[in-house]
């Protein structure tokens, strides 16, 4: 992949915000690509771990977070457990999803922003995770209402998708939470 | 032997039957498990993808009860496990994290306390010569690939279980059985599971190369111990090209697997409630010499 690099540029982009967000330096990254070597959706996501970190040195900007890899990424820490300089990428990108759900950017491949804001809503309301509702609410959102439908009857039959909502959390501390950590970010309904 | 359980939200739906195989495990073992009082969601992946805050708050508010108990947590999801020690990282190594978390959850938690998954209890609190004692059967030469996935050996200096890229905890206790725990390069590989709604052709795509591996190596099942992979690789095989013909792969919880031969009923383990059916493995336990 080409990167051009504006010559007028003369801010430092994201990188002093991500580093700040994730606690992660990325000054020590000397670009082995052990990271992007064992990276198991780079290559459907059209962009590796080495290649975020290397564009955050040269001072890319929101544009960096439109990158497949930042919604595609599974958090499977492979990268991070084989870099030679621990940085810890799955953070980095943790928070470039920050900042591109703050920034209203479309993400890439998928609806995991939506899917996250469903899951947590469901979290906030009762304390721990309802999948039907969550799985309702990102399909409606989604408009893929009948993808994985014929999943569904073959879960319920085993007794593997729960039609009740879940009960027993202490949902005033999980309510407390949210309050004071992302606040009005997710909605409840 | 005592523990604050921690069930994780999946024990009631998608992953009941880990929970029924670790509760039934445990009470044939002499394990008690006293279920945390209020528990609520760890946050999962959604939580750490949206605010590193709540993401540390989350669990440590259940580690809070289970402060309070003193006892143990045991965790048999892991994803919880994973989430779990994650925020006893976050809170134990930064007094300005440990402030936050503090406010944000209404008391002070200083990151201490253990967080133990039920392989790790099973190989050192309970221990190989009294597991190997209790065993009222064998998997008689069973071939199995023992896969481990990401969650429980990485980030591997947070939590620390077995080894990253070559962890044999599941092995040993498929040898103990009497299995034969297969030798293949796919021990630590992503199921994809954080994708499974968003994008499940990703999933699709990853769990076949693992179940092609395990097949290839002549994996008569594969043994889990996580919901996450249990479900990609279990749920999503009928998508899967190739293997047709040969039979889907029985995707057993090492639970699952210790419970039979310990000798408790298939039923009282969720064997049922699998979707690639389990009868190579029901059947290999009960082939001979019992």
């Amino acid at each position: 992949m080409t990167i051009v690099i504006s010559k007028k540029r003369r801010t430092s982009g994201l990188r002093p915000q991500v580093e700040e967000m994730s606690g992660v330096k990325l000054d020590t990254c000397y670009q082995c690509r052990k990271c992007s070597a064992g990276c198991p959706v780079a290559v459907s996501a059209g962009s590796a771990p080495s290649e975020i970190i290397r564009r955050l040195h040269l001072g890319a900007g929101d544009e960096l977070l439109e990158s497949g890899l930042v919604w595609m990424c599974l958090s499977c820490e492979t990268c991070y457990g084989r870099c030679p300089m621990q940085i810890n990428f799955p953070a980095v990108i943790d928070a470039l999803r920050s900042l591109s759900v703050a920034k209203g950017i479309k993400a890439p491949g998928g609806n995991m922003p939506l899917f996250n804001r469903m899951f947590l809503e469901n979290v906030k309301i009762f304390g721990r995770s309802y999948d039907l509702s969550m799985i309702m609410g990102y399909k409606l959102g989604s408009g893929k209402l009948m993808d994985d439908a014929g999943k569904f009857p073959a879960m319920l039959g085993k007794g593997k998708m729960a039609l009740l909502p879940p009960s027993g959390a202490d949902k005033m501390s999980v309510r407390r939470i949210f309050d004071h950590t992302v606040g009005k970010k997710v909605k409840s309904k | 032997m005592k523990y604050a359980y921690y069930p994780g939200c999946s024990s009631h739906s998608t992953a009941r039957d880990m929970h029924e195989s670790a509760t039934a495990v445990a009470r044939r073992l002499g394990i008690e498990l006293v279920e945390l009082d209020g528990w609520s969601c760890c946050g999962a992946t959604a939580a750490h993808q949206t605010d590193r805050l709540l993401a540390a708050s989350l669990p440590s508010s259940n580690l809070l009860l289970a402060q309070r108990t003193g006892l143990d947590t045991l965790v048999t999801c892991a994803a919880c496990y994973s989430r779990m020690k994650a925020a006893n990282h976050e809170v134990s190594s930064s007094p300005d994290m440990r402030k936050k978390v503090a406010e944000a959850v209404g008391s002070d938690y200083d990151g201490s306390m253990p967080v133990r998954h039920i392989v790790e209890v099973l190989l050192e609190d309970v221990g190989m010569p009294k597991l190997k004692k209790s065993l009222a059967r064998s998997l008689n030469g069973l071939k199995v690939a023992a896969y481990y996935g990401c969650l429980l050996v990485r980030p591997h200096d947070v939590t620390g279980f077995d080894d990253a890229e070559n962890p044999v905890s599941l092995d040993r206790l498929v040898e103990a059985m009497g299995g034969e725990s297969v030798d293949w390069p796919c021990k630590v590989d992503c199921c994809g599971g954080g994708l499974n709604l968003t994008r499940t052709d990703e999933v699709v795509r990853l769990s076949n190369s693992i179940i092609d591996m395990a097949r290839d190596s002549g994996a008569d099942c594969i043994a889990v111990a996580c919901p996450m992979c249990q479900a990609s690789l279990d749920l999503r095989q009928k998508d899967m090209k190739g293997g047709a013909g040969k039979g889907r792969l029985p995707i057993v919880y090492i639970t699952q697997l210790l419970g039979l031969c310990l000798g408790i009923a298939p039923a009282e383990l969720g064997l049922n409630r699998l979707m690639a059916s389990p009868d190579a493995v029901l059947q290999a336990v009960s082939s001979k010499g019992s």
